[in-house]
């Protein structure tokens, strides 16, 4: 009973008890006294009955005011104050008690208000400590990624069982070119977070590469690692380095948990060096049999007693012969200054991004304004573009500081393997010795120096660089020779990755090296923690039975709980048939953006390949999926993955609402809209969408994959049969 | 009694040269373009010593010179292989399929008639 409803029963126990003690004591004098003394008593208590009542009230009140005084120290006040403590406890820390009652109780209030503070200083102590650990991980993380983004290596981490677990952009790029479908899946169906490694390397070349990895650690060896070189489906050549990936010192012996793999495509490298091994092999056995032809002929000269036409004969060898090694000479000098050059690492880049960045340069540090004046939009250039654009804005520089030059222009033409860049200006003749002091002094612009010299940068383009004048205009440029390139595809869509993906690609997921251990029935497996394909299709109408196609598939992956817009699939697709020109309002496809587009069957086996191994996710997924299974007889691919509806699954947590529709759940969940109706767009939005009811489905008990399909079952919508 | 050699070489400005050297020298010499038609030209001429090319037509020197091992007929001809290959596993290649001597392109024509004198036991 708490100490409020005890008042009452107290009070009122003390007030009867009271009024029978009066009660009883007044009846026993009562009962003491004789027929007489009663006749004299009653007479004067009958008429002093109001003043006995009122006395009897008093003697009450004072019980009450005792009691309730006994109650408030003993009961109430240790009560209440139990209270408040228990609420600083659990719920309000900040809160402090007030100090009341007796002298006793006020000493304790204080006492355990400072353990309250004590409590309260220890915890934000603890948090904050906390936070500088988060805060420090959260900066190695980053440092992490940007450097991984930064590297020129592909780098590929994996957990023992083969899944990626973190990958850089390089990586992703080279996979693309590895793809069998490179225009469709991107790669993506390749690389990706959760994916195999084994799609792409053999599962044989890993495992023994492991092997000796794990020899060498056992060995102790200095740098346990393990290279090997495969080819790929595409007909590439990969060099591969592995390095393991240990447990934390901290956890006694060190054992293997993933590894590294960096991978470098040596296709052309390989083909450089056999090149350069045929000229090496042209120059020293193509000649020695030449130089043994001269060689025999010159010492038959010496015999004097020769035929003047057999004489006239070894002569001709000799001239024959000389000529021949004369001309394979010149073809492997040729031949060789391409090979030869690769040796500083230059970059093969578009000429006008070397001369955009030249233009940037001289005119942020040299304060000349530059003009362009013919740059050839498809000349490729190799170079080492640090040292050329230092060696270009030195010059510039010097012009300008010494020559008062007011204004330069950068020009850029082809001239068969090499390319010229020519810094011109108008004006001050100089002479062309002054220009071989610039050309061997260490450079330097305003503060920066390099120990370089524009001779040193040059030479490691295998180039030259002079001075010529244009007489009839009045001006005079430096003519740099650098090595062109043949063009080459640009290292695809960095840019559109940036777009699409936020602030920092999401190109890695610690967390999945704990995954891996999980079990592999998805059916047990908990929605938090699978992988899921969500997707959506554009069509050139509602019914595939009757011949509607899909010409569109956008779809993007959620691994451990996030959305992954770098790993997305968005293609367009020839549907083979008229578009209805209405349909442009739904979806904005035209009849013309889909021409030369790839048909469904090139588009489904990559689309396949994208969402194998996960489940799929979609909005109305019925009627997805009945696009897709009309496609399985003639791709031969079946998808037969679980399928979850986030239709179905909105149905279950708000059986109440009316509307299920993508755009009216979106709403509800807080889940912002943009790009819709665009098949990628609207994956993503599904994919948002699916994340915020995971939480939801776990607050009525629906946690693994089997009890959100029987939930979904259940539904009214669960009707249409897939 | 004079001694016969013969030239197995495809290219003929080397030939021209060996052939004059060799018949200055006083010995008897056969030409042949090829590998195969060294075999025939052998079997036919049986020569004292052959010179022979690795880099032929239709047979390579190195394979001439085991088929001719592989006849016990053929066991005292001398074999003096030249090839413009410089490498020493070569050399090692043709000493193994029973060739006498080995000469790398090029040669001091001197050099070779010593070689192929004291091959022949005419040494002086």
């Amino acid at each position: 009973m708490s100490p409020k409803a005890r008042l009452p029963v107290a009070l009122s126990l003390s007030i009867a008890f009271v009024v029978a003690m009066l009660v009883s004591a007044a009846y026993l004098v009562w009962q003491d006294l004789d027929q007489l003394e009663k006749a004299v008593v009653q007479p004067i208590l009958s008429s002093r009955s109001g003043l006995m009542v009122a006395a009897v009230v008093l003697a009450c009140a004072v019980v009450v005011m005792v009691v309730k005084s006994l109650h408030d120290g003993l009961f109430a006040l240790p009560g209440k104050l139990a209270e408040d403590a228990q609420l600083i406890l659990s719920t309000e820390p900040s809160r402090r008690l007030e100090p009341v009652g007796s002298a006793d109780l006020k000493a304790l209030s204080r006492t355990i208000n400072s353990f309250a503070d004590q409590r309260d200083s220890l915890r934000k102590d603890v948090e904050l400590r906390v936070q500088e650990a988060k805060h420090s991980v959260e900066e190695e993380k980053n440092r992490l990624a940007a450097l991984m983004s930064e590297l020129t290596q592909s780098v590929v981490v994996c957990n023992l069982d083969g899944r990626i677990l973190l990958y850089n952009n390089r990586a992703r790029l080279q996979f693309k070119a590895m793809s069998d479908a490179p225009q469709v899946a991107g790669g993506g169906e390749l690389i990706g977070l959760g994916r195999s490694i084994y799609t792409v390397f053999e599962r044989n070349l890993i495992v023994h590469a492991l092997e000796s990895l794990q020899h060498r650690l056992r060995k102790s060896a200095a740098q346990p690692v393990a290279n090997f070189v495969t080819t790929t489906r595409a007909g590439q050549l990969l060099r591969a380095q592995m390095a393991p990936v240990l447990t934390a010192r901290e956890e006694g012996e060190r054992s293997l948990t993933g590894f590294i793999l960096m991978l470098d495509n040596i296709t052309r490298t390989f083909e450089s060096e056999t090149r350069r091994d045929q000229l090496l092999h042209s120059i020293t056995e193509g000649n020695r049999a030449a130089l043994a032809n001269v060689r025999a002929a010159a010492e038959m000269l010496d015999y004097d007693d020769l035929e003047p036409a057999l004489r006239l004969r070894f002569r001709k060898v000799i001239k024959d012969e000389v000529n021949a090694m004369s001309k394979r000479i010149d073809e492997a000098a040729t031949a060789f200054t391409d090979t030869v050059k690769t040796r500083w690492p230059l970059e093969e880049m578009l000429g006008t991004d070397l001369i955009a960045a030249a233009r940037r340069q001289l005119e942020s540090r040299t304060k000349v304004p530059v003009k362009l004046e013919d740059v050839d939009e498809a000349l490729w250039v190799r170079v080492d573009s640090f040292s050329m654009l230092m060696a270009v804005t030195y010059l510039g520089n010097r012009l300008s500081e010494e020559f008062e030059v007011r204004e330069v222009r950068l020009r850029l033409t082809g001239a068969g393997r090499m390319a010229h860049l020519d810094l011109i200006w108008s004006g001050q003749a100089m002479s062309t010795e002054t220009v071989m002091t610039w050309e061997l002094e260490p450079m330097r612009i305003g503060d920066e120096t390099s120990p370089l010299t524009v001779r040193d940068v040059i030479e490691r383009h295998d180039g030259e660089i002079w001075l010529e004048r244009e007489k009839t205009k009045h001006r005079a440029f430096f003519r740099i020779l650098i090595p062109s390139a043949m063009p080459q595809q640009e290292l695809e869509n960095e840019a559109e990755t940036y777009l699409r993906g936020e602030s920092r690609p999401e190109y890695y997921d610690f967390d999945l090296f704990s995954v891996s251990e999980k079990g592999h029935a998805l059916d047990d497996r908990l929605l938090s923690e699978l992988t899921f394909t969500v997707f959506d299709t554009e069509t050139t109408g509602l019914n595939p039975s009757e011949g509607d196609e899909i010409i569109q598939i956008g779809a993007s992956r959620i691994v451990n709980g996030k959305l992954r817009r770098s790993e997305s699939f968005e293609q367009l697709v020839d549907p083979c048939r008229r578009l209805a020109p209405e349909s442009a309002q739904i979806h904005g496809i035209t009849a013309e953006m889909l021409v030369g587009q790839p048909k469904i069957g090139e588009v489904l086996p990559a689309f396949h390949a994208f969402a194998a191994d996960t489940v799929l996710v979609a909005h109305n997924a019925a009627f997805d999926m009945r696009f897709l299974q009309l496609k399985e007889a003639a791709t031969g691919l079946k998808f037969d993955q679980p399928v979850l509806d986030t239709l179905l699954l909105s149905a279950v947590i708000h059986p109440n609402q009316e509307s299920h529709r993508l755009e009216a759940i979106a709403e509800r969940m807080g889940v912002h809209i943009i790009g819709r109706h665009t098949a990628l767009g609207d994956a993503i939005v599904t994919g948002e969408v699916f994340l915020k009811i995971i939480p939801l489905l776990a607050e009525k008990g629906i946690r693994t994959m089997r009890e959100a399909r029987e939930a979904a079952e259940k539904t009214y919508y669960a009707r249409i049969k897939y | 009694m004079t001694k016969k050699i013969l030239i197995a070489d495809d290219e003929v400005n080397i030939v021209i040269s060996l052939e004059f050297l060799m018949k200055r020298e006083g010995f008897e010499v056969v030409l042949a373009a090829d590998g195969e038609e060294a075999i025939t030209k052998i079997r036919e001429e049986k020569p004292d010593l052959v010179l022979l090319d690795v880099m032929m037509p239709r047979k390579t020197g190195f394979e001439v010179c085991q088929e001719l091992r592989s006849d016990p007929a053929m066991q005292d001809l001398k074999i003096l292989m030249l090839t413009a290959k410089g490498r020493d596993t070569e050399v090692a290649k043709g000493m193994a399929l029973g060739a006498d001597a080995y000469m790398t392109k090029p040669f001091s024509t001197h050099e070779l008639v010593e070689r192929v004198k004291s091959l022949l036991g005419l040494a002086e």
